[in-house]
């Protein structure tokens, strides 16, 4: 394939547990065995470059897991993960690093509170060698200030004195000024109030134009999904459910879970629309169902649903994992 | 119309410091009827909760009643002592907060929370309370509610701790209840489930309920009426249609244009267009700027710095609530007497 039609990001049935056990003495006095959580369960993708995939799914689905998978703060436990076509295992693979970049939901967290802002910003810039000369830098800081919309003034001041969505710009300055390919955000705009959020979203908008940027969007608001995303991935339970063009996910939801999600979104419009209540709630991670993980919650589960699991099929432009929908059952 | 059940006239809660006195709370007024569903919405730091907490006379020290009127049942309860304040909490004002872990006390199994809050509060016994106590955990929709009333909170969902919560603000039948951001520790889906609760328990009971969110989406689904507040005050009240359909006050416009709407490709539009799908699409209206903090709000209409469509006499007067079809809208926009200037 050549370089500009591969995937820039590629998921090769990629897991991940964590180890969920009780102190090795208590294991050996109580005779309980090890515990592992499957945080992410063999989990498929690609990213195509320029494009903005979201992942959705509730708490504790495994979205921000694959988040840090990808940008390797954590390792997968088994499968593969490509970044243009390197294995990010394989070793010379560090190199490849230095063309992703993470944004965070907290932006009260995530700025070093004893750093001043043009420090923040330029940390990226010495750690990767983007420019070496202080004057270099300086320019560079202030042109990522400028890119966020904030002053190069601001370089001198401390985070604790800009508000959640200055914070979140000046994150957005110390992701890019790197000079990444790909960033991925992890809730990017979750903790702000909604006009705050309107103005991050226009942001990163117009700099994936301006930069063709590649963005990996993890959000649980199906609503701004909708707006930023040119395909979205549904997760439960640590597993892909859908994968499709964001258009058709929500003019034409396959996934029984999926159509739930859309179904529980507030009606802002207050058209009235007709809705199947919502009932149920997650299960425990530790202890997921046996077959489909949602078919405790499924209104069309079958026998063979509790049984054995479904697998990614594709059903016209989307990818869906539901025994339902492949024997046409709804 | 009935009688108001709550009624705010003119509430200001300050908070004096060496630095000066801080007013976060500034001239809201607002009632309540029986059975009626009224939103509070705003961003964070616009007061909202702080007017709730005001009603319920749980604001910390140094934070304070400053000014104004709340009657309950036309009682006034704005200056009774502490041991008549505690009194009415529970009793005819229940309140749900956010975080349902925090509501309740670990070390007590739900089923002696619920039944030492009825006995307190009702003229009833340990075993009719036991009773009531499992009818209300079956009416929130606790699945087989003897079996789960041993339990300790940290063995519920969040989802589950939260309608452990609204059993616990229901116990003693109350007039109002006060509910702070009920929903927003959840997940979309049992978001669902809380909203369409409250919403149930409101009709049933002819309870009121003051809701406090800052999701427009939540106040969609279970107001009848809204208060969109901004920087300590109310800058339009009205049905909840009329607000989100028809929002007059500068502000609320922004924010409900701010708001990312699920967008459904327009039937028969054919293939869309190359590039990435957000570049096609039409940019979120944006409020430049932020909320001012409580040391710094401007003078005339706190939200002119930011507003569109301010003119000369926003700088300088502050607006009152007027009347502007079905809402109440504090803004220079809507006043007969507009002054010579036009905006521009």
């Amino acid at each position: 394939m050549s370089g500009a039609l591969r995937p820039l990001v590629r998921l090769h049935a990629v897991s991940r547990d964590f180890d969920v056990s009780r102190p090795w003495l208590n294991r050996v006095l109580e005779g309980v065995p090890r515990q592992l959580l499957r945080a992410v369960d063999g989990v498929s993708f690609e990213l195509r470059r320029g494009e903005t995939l979201a992942l959705v799914g509730e708490s504790g689905c495994g979205k921000s897991t694959v988040a840090r998978l990808i940008v390797g703060l954590h390792a997968p436990s088994a499968g593969r993960i490509e970044f243009d076509g390197v294995d990010l295992a394989s070793p010379g693979a560090s190199s490849l690093r230095r063309r992703m970049q993470m944004i965070f939901q907290d932006p009260y967290a995530s700025l070093n509170p004893r750093w001043r802002v043009r420090d923040i910003v330029a940390e990226p810039i010495r750690v990767l060698g983007v420019a070496r000369s202080k004057s270099e830098i300086d320019e560079r800081v202030a042109e990522q200030l400028r890119q966020v919309r904030l002053a190069p003034e601001d370089g001198e001041k401390y985070p604790h004195e800009f508000s959640g969505g200055q914070r979140q710009r000046i994150s957005i300055a110390r992701a890019l000024s790197g000079k990444p390919e790909f960033l991925v955000c992890d809730e990017p705009t979750s903790a702000l109030d909604v006009s705050v959020q309107a103005q991050i979203l226009n942001l990163m908008v117009a700099l994936q134009g301006g930069l063709g940027l590649t963005y990996l969007f993890i959000s649980h608001n199906l609503a701004v999904v909708s707006h930023v995303a040119d395909r979205v991935g549904v997760m439960y339970l640590g597993r892909l459910v859908e994968l499709a063009e964001a258009g058709e996910l929500f003019a034409r939801p396959r996934h029984p879970y999926t159509r739930m999600l859309l179904d529980a979104i507030p009606d802002l419009a207050m058209s009235g629309r007709r809705r199947t209540p919502v009932s149920g709630e997650v299960p425990n991670p530790l202890d997921p169902p046996a077959g489909c993980a949602f078919h405790p919650r499924c209104p069309h589960a079958g026998a063979r649903c509790r049984s054995e699991r479904p697998l990614p099929f594709a059903d016209g432009p989307s990818l869906v994992a539901c025994h339902a929908v492949q024997e046409g059952r709804i | 119309m009935s009688p108001p059940l709550l009624e705010v006239r003119d509430l200001r809660v300050e908070f004096p410091g060496r630095r000066g006195t801080l007013t976060a709370v500034d001239g809201v007024s607002f009632s309540i009827a029986p059975g009626e569903v009224l939103g509070i919405v705003g961003e964070s730091g616009a007061g909202k909760s702080l007017t709730g907490m005001a009603i319920i006379g749980l604001l910390e020290p140094p934070g304070r009643i400053a000014g104004g009127e709340i009657r309950l049942e036309g009682e006034r309860i704005d200056r009774l002592p502490q041991e008549r304040m505690r009194r009415i909490r529970g009793r005819r004002i229940g309140a749900i907060f956010q975080d349902p872990l925090t509501s309740l006390n670990p070390l007590y199994s739900i089923g002696e929370q619920l039944v030492e809050t009825i006995v307190t509060h009702l003229d009833i016994g340990t075993t009719r309370a036991r009773e009531r106590a499992v009818a209300l955990l079956r009416e929130v929709g606790i699945p087989a509610p003897e079996g789960r009333f041993e339990h300790y909170p940290h063995q519920f969902s969040g989802g589950m701790r939260q309608r452990v919560v609204i059993a616990l603000a229901l116990c003693a039948e109350p007039r109002l209840v006060i509910a702070d951001e009920p929903t927003t520790a959840l997940d979309v889906s049992m978001q669902a489930q809380i909203i369409s609760l409250l919403k149930r328990l409101a009709r049933d009971h002819a309870t009121a309920v003051m809701l406090i969110t800052h999701d427009m989406g939540v106040i969609a689904e279970t107001a009848d009426r809204v208060a969109v507040m901004y920087a300590g005050r109310i800058a339009e009240l009205g049905p909840v249609r009329d607000v989100i359909h028809a929002p007059r006050h500068p502000y609320t416009a922004g924010l409900m244009g701010s708001i990312p709407k699920i967008a459904l490709p327009a039937p028969g539009s054919g293939s869309p267009a190359p590039g990435p799908a957000a570049m096609r699409r039409p940019p979120l209206v944006q409020i430049e700027g932020s909320m001012p903090r409580l040391n710094a709000i401007p003078p005339g209409c706190a939200f002119h710095p930011r507003c569109p469509k301010r003119f000369e006499r926003c700088v300088r007067e502050h607006p009152e609530p007027i009347a502007a079809g079905t809402n109440r809208v504090a803004c220079w926009l809507y006043a007969d007497d507009r002054g010579a200037v036009e905006p521009r």
